[in-house]
């Protein structure tokens, strides 16, 4: 039995809209690769878009987002436009990161969006400095770290853990376990796969939520972000997704079975949440229609200012390094 | 005034931390302990733990941790106990905080500062003697200075942490009990190297603890009747390739003094530069006098033949004049 969906329409549909809005924009970023206008490694969130959408629903605008080299949609989801994060795949100086970045590395100030970190495990480090300034300062601002289950085993994870606990530091680590880290299993790459319990070890609050649900997805972070906010200290949440594509776009996936990957395609994200908003009259078939046409429509407005955008002059290669005139 | 080189940082800390809330220190027994070389003694009291702040055996999370907080709008002074340890942190240094800026598009600059200190000298064999500052010198995007005076010790830190980007400070451990007079005028431009003794036969470039080496060895020079001319480098990254060609164009012959070892070292990078800008001002092939290629020994007299001396730079600058 499916609970109902404890939204109103209008925010149900800007939901399943962002989870479309991702969708779409990483189709079209496969194809653009296929053709060679998108170069440099690609990680597709194809299957994933409900941890997004449904975190990023649940902070606010003056939140911290630090995110992994898999991040289209979380950019898109926190306001990055989608022109700015496709002119930066094609390496343009309109680019949300002036074509410095590229697809791995999507940044945006204005948004409080930190990247784009390729290193796995990397950006946890960051945010538990970020959240430290904050406490320090005596801002009330939750960050949001997201990583993949692949982090776990590095270092940065658990130092990042314990400082955060430690000094109680408002940190929301946001896991997506999609089983897999690049080609290698959970399973054959931890001894303990019950993540909650390395949280544990740090004495850090847990849970674990269902993340092809969007709905699952936001009660959760809204819950978590709410304790961390109320000083609480950082939360561990678990966010079980499955990646549907290829770990890049050089991974052949002999890692995997197509049944696995067929089984959790079942639950999608995009068709079971319409497939709810649709049985409980929140949503026609038109309007998800609708919606899907809008979506196309800005990949299409996103891809056409990307190919117009300019490239930055080689007279600019230097720039950026330092802070002009602060060192040569 | 006569202050030690330990007294001279911790003086330097001591203002940076009372003159900008910003400004905190964060790093492994700089607390209670009172900081491994004792430079933040008594910090913890004045300042409380929050801004003198002890951090577990996690070098890699609190460096990174800094490189956040700098993101989100404090200054941290991050001490790395030594150089050795930072390789533990060496992701966080070389992929976050050297990178984010040209990554981001600019967007994202990184005021940090991280101290550490370094080298050789003191019998702690292979593992805690290195001297890898020129690993951080080839890194675009932070900056690297090497404070070999107590007017630098005293220096440095202001306009360290008034630049916008990452800073790495580092601290020569065989200096801590040097002691000397502070000038009235120990304000440290970091852009530019500095003439440390002036002379007209040999240029000798050194930087941290192969500075009062070479000072020796110059004074034992002049002893001996040469006229040799000392460059402290103390900016290692970017090199202040300006002051090294003007000494070289005045005394035709340069020695280069380094810990590091000499395969890769930053004597390679100051000897390659005076080639490409002074080459038809030199009289003579560049030298350079650096540890050998061995991990540092323990026994004391290993560990000296290992390390450049002022009678090598002696030697050196003597075969060089053929005196």
């Amino acid at each position: 039995m499916v609970e109902a969906v404890p939204y109103d329409k209008a925010f149900a549909c800007r939901l399943l809209r962002d989870m479309l809005r991702i969708r779409r924009m990483e189709e079209k970023c496969a194809e653009l690769y296929g053709t060679g206008k998108i170069r440099g490694f690609l990680h597709l969130y194809i299957g994933e878009e409900a941890c997004a959408v449904g975190a990023l629903h649940a902070l606010t605008a003056d939140d911290n987002i630090v995110a992994t080299y898999r991040e289209h949609g979380h950019a898109l989801v926190r306001g990055v436009s989608m022109n700015a994060i496709m002119a930066e795949m094609f390496g343009k100086a309109a680019g949300c990161s002036r074509g410095r970045g590229g697809s791995m590395h999507l940044f945006d100030a204005e948004t409080r969006f930190y990247g784009g970190n390729a290193i796995v495990g990397g950006g946890l480090p960051l945010a538990v400095g970020l959240a430290l300034a904050d406490k320090m300062q005596g801002i009330s601002r939750v960050t949001a770290c997201f990583f993949g289950d692949g982090a776990v085993a590095e270092g940065a994870f658990h130092e990042a853990m314990n400082l955060a606990a430690l000094w109680s530091l408002p940190v929301l680590f946001c896991c997506e376990n999609n089983l897999y880290g690049m080609g290698t299993a959970l399973e054959r790459s931890e001894a303990q796969v019950d993540l909650g319990v390395k949280a544990a070890g740090y004495r850090m609050a847990a849970a674990r939520v269902d993340g092809m649900d969007v709905v699952a997805v936001l009660e959760a972070t809204r819950q978590a972000a709410g304790q961390v906010r109320a000083g609480a200290g950082p939360f561990f949440l678990e966010y079980q997704t499955y990646r549907f594509r290829a770990h890049s776009m050089f991974d052949p996936e002999l890692y995997r079975d197509k049944a696995e990957v067929e089984k959790w395609k079942e639950r999608g994200p995009l068709h079971t949440f319409s497939a709810r908003l649709k049985a409980e009259g929140k949503l026609s078939e038109k309007e998800f229609l609708k919606l899907d046409a809008q979506a196309e429509k800005e990949v299409a407005a996103a891809v056409d200012f990307a190919e117009r955008a300019e490239l930055e002059s080689i007279d600019d290669l230097l720039t950026d390094v330092c802070t002009p005139g602060a060192a040569p | 005034m006569k202050i030690s080189y330990r007294e001279a940082m911790r003086q330097a800390m001591h203002e940076a931390l009372a003159g900008d809330p910003r400004v905190f220190l964060m790093g492994e027994d700089v607390g209670k302990y009172g900081g491994t070389y004792a430079v933040s003694k008594g910090f913890i009291e004045e300042f409380g733990p929050e801004w003198i702040r002890d951090t577990p055996l996690s070098e890699l999370g609190f460096v990174g941790a800094g490189i956040g907080a700098a993101l989100g709008g404090m200054r941290p002074i991050v001490e790395v106990m030594t150089v050795n340890f930072s390789l533990l942190a060496l992701d966080q240094i070389v992929n976050t905080a050297a990178v984010l800026r040209h990554m981001s598009g600019g967007q994202f600059s990184v005021p940090l500062v991280v101290r550490m200190a370094t080298g050789a000298g003191r019998q702690l064999a292979a593992q805690h003697s290195h001297s890898l500052e020129n690993w951080y010198a080839h890194i675009p995007g932070i900056r690297v200075l090497a404070p070999a005076t107590i007017g630098d010790a005293r220096g440095m830190l202001a306009p360290a942490l008034a630049d916008p980007d990452p800073v790495i400070i580092f601290e020569h451990a065989q200096l801590y009990n040097l002691e000397g007079e502070l000038a009235d005028d120990w304000q440290c431009d970091i852009a530019r190297a500095a003439v440390r003794r002036e002379g007209s036969q040999v240029s000798v470039f050194a930087y941290g603890g192969c500075l009062p080496k070479a000072m020796q060895a110059a004074a034992e020079l002049a002893d001996a009747g040469i006229d040799a001319e000392v460059i402290d480098l103390r900016l290692l990254r970017p090199l202040d390739t300006e002051t090294i060609a003007a000494s070289v164009r005045k005394t035709h012959r340069a020695v280069v003094v380094d810990e590091g070892w000499k395969s890769g070292s930053l004597a390679a990078e100051v000897v390659a530069r005076i080639v490409e800008d002074c080459f038809y001002d030199l009289d003579a092939p560049p030298v350079r006098v650096c540890s050998a290629e061995v991990p540092i020994p323990y026994a004391r007299h290993m560990e000296e033949a290992a390390l450049p001396q002022p009678a090598k730079i002696v030697a050196a600058v003597k075969e060089l004049l053929n005196a």
